[in-house]
């Protein structure tokens, strides 16, 4: 009868460990919302998109799960309930399913509403068995480069169409993490290094040109070399534009339901 | 009747009756010590899981401090602190059928350490807005930000698979039969509930 009386013998540190359990259970107590019934992989809790927006977007994804068995589900909330960000996105695509059982290639892109008091949270959560072709790193970019821009602007279907798409695409291998990282470097005016002895090269001829020419008419070579140089600037600051969906099907109707893909914390997120 | 006839009734259905018995006995056992058995491999499984989490953060502790060097080299001492603090966490391994509360918090203490000395590091590079700018330096951080991340799940998923393990050997009849101690919990951080979160 010894085990018995143990924890009788020892009340002080059975007390610390049931709040020590107590403790953690807190921590732990992991509550995301169900499994939305019917099944769908846009579920617009927090409201931030209109139908229309709504209806392409699940359109877009059903083809997309349907032709390729990666399902994206997108998720907006009015709050997290005090919880991660990554937590949450993670545990809602663990639990959900998101993804088939035996690929684990599911995507959550889960976005918190910015309100007057907290800031706006978007999480893209990767399923395992996408994490290959969407490293962490990615993810962080497509969201700081591709979501957050838009959602500033409160072009909340914007974002996210950008980000589906780049998802899409990743995910299908059409290019890989690296060719997505060499497109989206912040484009660049050209390097220094080369700029320099343009802008160097430029202002010497202008001046020996003038000086040549022995015309007071300094200010035309320079205005000139000015003139080049914002050329190049400009034409090297023009960025990437375009949204909204390259291939439109008018299929429609259920993707099938989650398959139960597993997630373990891959993926990044950002606030705005 | 006959009275040997009566005599062999009785003998044979007390028999009958411990024969019973012992096969009822038999199968409880078998189901509690098979359950056991389950629910203490997937205890040991997610501790593996737990394990190369921490892991794949110590993988890439080598290279972020390479990139931090390069511009802050001033920083010695929390550079160092760093190492030191990963070579201490890496030395500190538990055979997942060994888990106790001795060695859990040693663990736990050897990983948080590691986790401070981080978040110490992390704070220190604000100081250098040229290697914030640093694309390498974003990538690592994006992939620090993403360990912690896996850490979190696994932690949590840890916690949820001992929770099942002890729900189960501590009840009355499986403790009484089994033996089995309680395994432990990871606990929440001093002061967060969260795991160690590397704030950028």
């Amino acid at each position: 009868m010894k085990y018995l009386l143990e924890p009788i013998r020892k009340p002080t540190r059975n007390l610390a460990l049931v709040a020590g359990l107590l403790c953690t259970l807190s921590s732990w107590g992991i509550q995301v919302p169900d499994r939305p019934r019917p099944e769908r992989l846009v579920n617009d809790m927090a409201q931030m998109l209109s139908p229309d927006e709504t209806r392409a977007l699940e359109q877009n994804l059903v083809e997309f799960s349907r032709s390729t068995s990666t399902q994206i589900v997108v998720v907006t909330v009015p709050t997290l309930e005090g919880m991660d960000k990554a937590m949450f996105a993670t545990e809602l695509g663990h639990k959900w399913g998101v993804g088939q059982k035996d690929k684990d290639n599911g995507i959550v892109i889960l976005v918190k509403e910015k309100s007057a008091s907290e800031r706006g949270e978007v999480f893209i959560a990767v399923g395992y068995g996408l994490e290959g072709v969407i490293p962490d790193a990615i993810s962080k970019r497509i969201v700081d480069q591709e979501m957050i821009p838009h959602f500033k602007q409160n072009d909340y279907f914007g974002g996210i169409v950008k980000a589906v798409n780049t998802l899409e695409q990743l995910s299908l291998g059409e290019f890989s993490a690296q060719e997505y990282q060499e497109r989206s470097q912040p484009k660049k005016t050209p390097p220094a290094g080369i700029l320099v002895p343009i802008l160097l090269f430029i202002v010497l001829f202008g001046n020996i040109f003038s000086r040549a020419n022995r015309v007071r008419r300094n200010s035309l070579g320079r205005g000139l070399s000015f003139w080049v140089l914002l050329s190049l600037l400009s034409s090297g600051s023009r960025g990437s534009g375009g949204s909204g969906f390259g291939n439109f099907s008018s299929g429609g109707g259920s993707f099938g339901g989650f398959g139960g893909g597993g997630f373990g914390g891959g993926g990044a997120g950002g606030s705005w | 009747m006959k009275k040997s006839s009566i005599v062999l009734i009785v003998i044979g259905s007390i028999f009958g009756f411990f024969l019973l018995l012992a096969i009822i006995g038999f199968t409880y056992y078998k189901n509690l010590y098979n359950n056991e058995v389950t629910l203490n491999q997937s205890v040991k499984s997610q501790w593996a899981n737990v394990e190369s989490s921490y892991q794949r953060r110590s993988d890439l502790i080598p290279n972020l401090v390479n990139t931090v060097k390069g511009y802050a080299d001033f920083e010695k001492e929390t550079l160092t602190g760093v190492i030191e603090a990963r070579s201490k966490a890496t030395a500190v391994n538990i055979d997942a059928g060994n888990l106790n509360a001795d060695n859990f918090e040693q663990f736990q203490k050897a990983q948080s350490g590691l986790s401070s000395a981080l978040s110490k590091l992390m704070v220190v590079v604000e100081r250098y807005p040229e290697l914030k700018a640093n694309q390498n330096f974003l990538e690592l951080q994006a992939q620090l930000e993403g360990t912690e991340n896996r850490i979190n799940v696994e932690r949590t998923r840890f916690n949820e698979a001992v929770q099942a393990y002890n729900a189960f050997t501590q009840k009355f009849m499986a403790q009484l039969i089994l033996r089995k101690s309680e395994k432990p919990y990871f606990e929440a951080q001093e002061g967060a509930e969260v795991a160690p979160k590397v704030e950028f």
